[in-house]
């Protein structure tokens, strides 16, 4: 098979061997490997590149870089919280730990460029350093004379230097004000489906053949496609459920090739995984060891997020109902819900309910504390004295942040709160105390 | 064994095209210097005579240079600096103190920064100056000549002026200018700029103290005169080793600059902006498709790399979204026709997905309400959609109100080309109202 990747400088089984690390990204690779050109020869001073997550970015520039051996420093802009730790690594990278250590305190721009002339008078390029920085949008959130600065590198160090940003973030929106040199956008594409499938089947485990396991992953991205494309998110659920995948073929109850009763075992489990671990709300260590503990009880999964499994006392249920229904009924509705004589209703003031203004589609208003009392009084069964432990509950419901506390902490006569729970919770906290909700609510009328 | 030079020999094609590479990358990377600069003669006359004023009679001036980006500021300051220091004199006497605004962002910086370049460390020592004018008169006065009559002439070039001009109280620019109105000491002081109204940005002492002189660089070319640059830049040198290759190659390259649709490709190039930095970009991507199997440019290079250098990166982007994603934001598109641009939050998108999922949609699964929250975090993310305000603690996640970044055609645009986009989602997006 000839190699796709061609270039005079270097010889073709090292481009070979290049091209076999970078399944389906040949083009971005050549197209990389051209503008490059010959490692002694400049090239232009500032490329951006972006493209969705796990397309290959970093891979690609981190395998050329390496297997060529071009001279080149990595940073990732999510560490260097602060300019020093940038120039660091890059002096480090270039000229050794002498460099590095001639920078003062609290570097400025100025320092850095300085100091990397100085050095490179004594040990000029040979070839085009290269300096990959990942994750490029943050730097649009440190020093604005950073950015125009690091594209213009070439220039103001006067030396064979290539900045190359990695970004998710298109470039339009890194654009400073007044303008800065333009860098030469390359994308990476995403993968298509028959290459995310090309790629992800290069996993195969050992003990099972490569059809087995591409059907596995067909059937995988047949779930998780539409919802998902990142290549990273796809490996991790292959790897987490091929175990489950491959249970009946170890019980001997099926055969390699039979796919149908694969998928029925698998599908309503890939399904689960959808709502759980894709949502990162049980841990990929639960997720395991629920898979292994599933014959023997079918318990539902505990998520992580507090909403899936808080029990309230039985006061504290009504004062979230009665706080809901504040929140998402207007005021004027209370005495028609809540009284129970409420006498006629008038019909002219009412506007028509538009769709658009739906409570449920804006979002809960906040209430005073009173009109919370008041609701609940009326919606709870018995009798209820105003007592501390009432208002005490309501505190704790803040803390649980299943109420919003929207005025000021200074505020103690009058405070006023935000209903913070969804509507699927609210039904199944007044399932548990037979209360409908539903019968109450203004949008549902 | 004669000694000719090696001129009439040929070269194999590698080393050719090695050759070509190199000389074509001087130009478009960095920026080589022409032996004369096009177009700017009775500028680049006007600069020069100026600073030979300074450098060899002693007589203080000021001037900016006013160009928007890629215009060839710098290009001229530089070629003016060559023909200037080809005198002796000039050569002997004239320091240049080169400073910039991105580097050098605070007074203090700048001034450790001149004396650095003035090799005047030593000589400042441990010295504790009161103020900034104190400190720079005491530079220049450490400059003057041996024979204690006048000091050597400086030049100061201050490259993004408009940036010195957001320090506190000016300070640089005023004793610069300062000096260069008093007659303490020779120097000039140059400023190169990208902005039109510079002058603006200057406060009332530092605006009387300049000279007033500006020099513009405002592009006035014709298609023609664009047609014939990119041309000369594409050509071959006359030094070039192997002459018979040099000759064929400029010889494809008239061709190529006369085909028809490398000249639309070239209006359009123009149309957008007319400066060097741009044509330098294309003709690098051109460039950069040559090689040892294809050792010249063809129209068909030529288009691709206009392509590139047009593509719509938002649309790219959409490209690669998934289903769910590209539903949610036809839904957003929906919600913005329909009530004309007001902002959503992620309940109303959904709503309008579920409508559709009801009325129309035989492909799409209905998926639970954390999972098109992820797929809305997702173009969060991806800074498709943005918070109307930055206020997140209040309000939940699910209700904060956004904005879509994306136009009307654009989606139209990356719709066309999703690969295997369901026919009822097409359809959704091309119906008026949803």
């Amino acid at each position: 098979m000839t190699s796709l990747l061609r270039h005079q400088a270097y010889e073709e089984e090292r481009l070979q061997r290049v091209a076999e690390k970078l399944p389906c990204r040949e083009t971005q690779a050549g197209t990389l490997l051209s503008l490059m050109g010959q490692p002694q020869q400049y090239s232009y001073p500032s490329i951006f590149i972006y493209g969705h997550r796990a397309s290959g970015k970093s891979h690609v520039m981190q395998v050329l870089l390496k297997e060529l051996e071009l001279p080149h420093a990595t940073v990732s802009c999510v560490e260097c919280v602060s300019v020093a730790l940038l120039f660091e690594q890059l002096l480090l990278s270039f000229f050794g730990c002498d460099a590095a250590s001639l920078l003062p305190r609290s570097p400025s721009l100025s320092d850095f460029v300085r100091i990397y002339r100085q050095q490179c008078s004594q040990s000029p390029a040979k070839q085009t350093r290269y300096i990959v920085m990942e994750k490029a949008e943050l730097l649009r959130d440190t020093d604005a004379n950073l950015l125009p600065a690091l594209l213009r590198l070439q220039e103001l160090v006067e030396d064979n230097v290539t900045i190359i940003l990695l970004s998710e973030i298109v470039w339009d929106k890194f654009r400073p004000n007044t303008g800065c040199f333009e860098p030469l956008l390359l994308h990476f594409p995403d993968y298509s489906k028959g290459e995310l499938q090309q790629i992800l089947s290069q996993d195969k485990h050992p003990s099972y053949s490569a059809e087995f396991y591409s059907s596995y992953i067909n059937i995988l991205l047949g779930v998780f496609y539409s919802v998902c494309r990142d290549l990273r998110e796809l490996r991790h659920l292959a790897a987490l459920n091929f175990s489950k995948f491959c249970e009946p073929l170890a019980d001997g109850k099926v055969k390699e090739t039979d796919t149908h009763k694969l998928w029925r075992n698998i599908e309503p489990h890939l399904k689960k995984a959808m709502q759980t671990v894709y949502l990162r709300e049980v841990s990929s260590l639960q997720w395991e060891q629920m898979q292994q503990t599933e014959e023997k009880e079918t318990g539902t999964v505990r998520g992580l997020s507090a909403h899936t499994h808080v029990e309230l006392p039985y006061y504290s249920k009504f004062l979230l109902i009665a706080a809901y229904l504040a929140s998402y009924n207007p005021a004027r509705t209370d005495k028609r819900f809540f009284l129970k004589h409420h006498g006629k209703i008038r019909k002219t003031n009412f506007l028509k309910k538009n769709e658009k203004t739906s409570n449920h589609l804006l979002g809960p208003k906040p209430f005073p504390l009173d009109r919370l009392l008041a609701i609940f009084y009326s919606v709870v069964d018995n009798r209820v004295a105003p007592t501390a432990s009432i208002f005490s509950q309501i505190s704790s419901l803040v803390t649980l942040q299943l109420l919003t506390q929207v005025s000021h902490d200074d505020q103690l006569d009058a405070p006023k709160y935000k209903c913070a729970v969804s509507m699927d919770f609210m039904c199944a906290i007044s399932r548990t105390v037979s209360f409908d909700i539903v019968k109450y609510l203004y949008d549902f009328l | 064994m004669s000694k000719r030079k090696v001129k009439d020999d040929h070269m194999p094609v590698g080393e050719c095209i090695t050759q070509v590479q190199e000389v074509f990358r001087e130009r478009f990377c960095c920026q080589k210097l022409p032996e004369q600069p096009e177009g700017v003669e009775s500028q680049h006359k006007h600069l020069l005579e100026l600073l030979k004023r300074t450098a060899v009679h002693g007589e203080s001036n000021s001037v900016l240079i006013v160009g928007p980006r890629g215009a060839g500021k710098t290009m001229l300051l530089k070629c003016v600096l060559r023909d200037l220091l080809e005198e002796k004199e000039v050569q002997k006497n004239l320091l240049q103190v080169h400073l910039n605004g991105l580097l050098q962002t605070d007074d203090r910086i700048a001034l450790k920064e001149i004396t650095r370049q003035l090799n005047l460390e030593n000589v400042v020592g441990d010295k504790v100056f009161g103020s900034f004018a104190e400190t720079l008169g005491f530079l220049l006065e450490a400059l003057k000549k041996g024979d204690r009559s006048s000091s050597r002439p400086v030049l100061f070039v201050l490259d993004e002026f408009d940036l010195f001009a957001h320090h506190k109280n000016q300070t640089l620019l005023y004793n610069l200018f300062d000096v260069s109105q008093s007659a303490q000491a020779p120097i000039a002081v140059v400023g190169v700029t990208c902005r039109l109204d510079v002058l603006e940005l200057l406060e009332k002492r530092v605006k009387s103290r300049f000279s007033h002189r500006q020099i513009h660089l405002l592009s006035s070319l014709t298609f023609p005169q664009y047609a014939e640059r990119v041309r000369t830049q594409l050509s071959l040198p006359d030094d070039f080793p192997d002459d018979k290759f040099a000759q064929d190659w400029n010889a494809s390259v008239k061709n190529l600059c006369e085909d028809k649709s490398v000249e639309e490709v070239l209006q359009r190039h123009f149309n957008s902006s007319k400066d060097y930095r741009m044509m330098h970009m294309l003709l690098m991507l051109c460039l950069s498709r040559v090689s040892v199997a294809k050792p010249n440019i063809k129209p068909a290079d030529v288009l691709e790399a206009s392509k590139m250098c047009f593509t719509d990166a938002k649309a790219n982007m959409l490209h690669g979204l998934s289903i769910l994603e590209l539903c949610l934001v036809i839904a957003m598109k929906h919600l913005n026709d329909v009530y004309e641009g007001e902002p959503f939050n992620l309940q109303m998108v959904h709503n309008e997905f579920k409508k559709f999922l009801h009325r129309k949609s035989s492909s799409m699964y209905n998926f639970e309400q954390p999972v098109i929250m992820k797929a809305f975090e997702h173009l969060q993310q991806l800074e498709l959609i943005r918070p109307v305000d930055s206020s997140s603690a209040k309000t939940q996640r699910e209700y904060q109100l956004m904005r879509l970044m994306l136009d009307h055609s654009q989606i139209m645009e990356a719709l066309q080309k999703y690969p295997q986009c369901p026919t009822d989602v097409k359809q959704w997006a091309m119906s008026a109202f949803g």
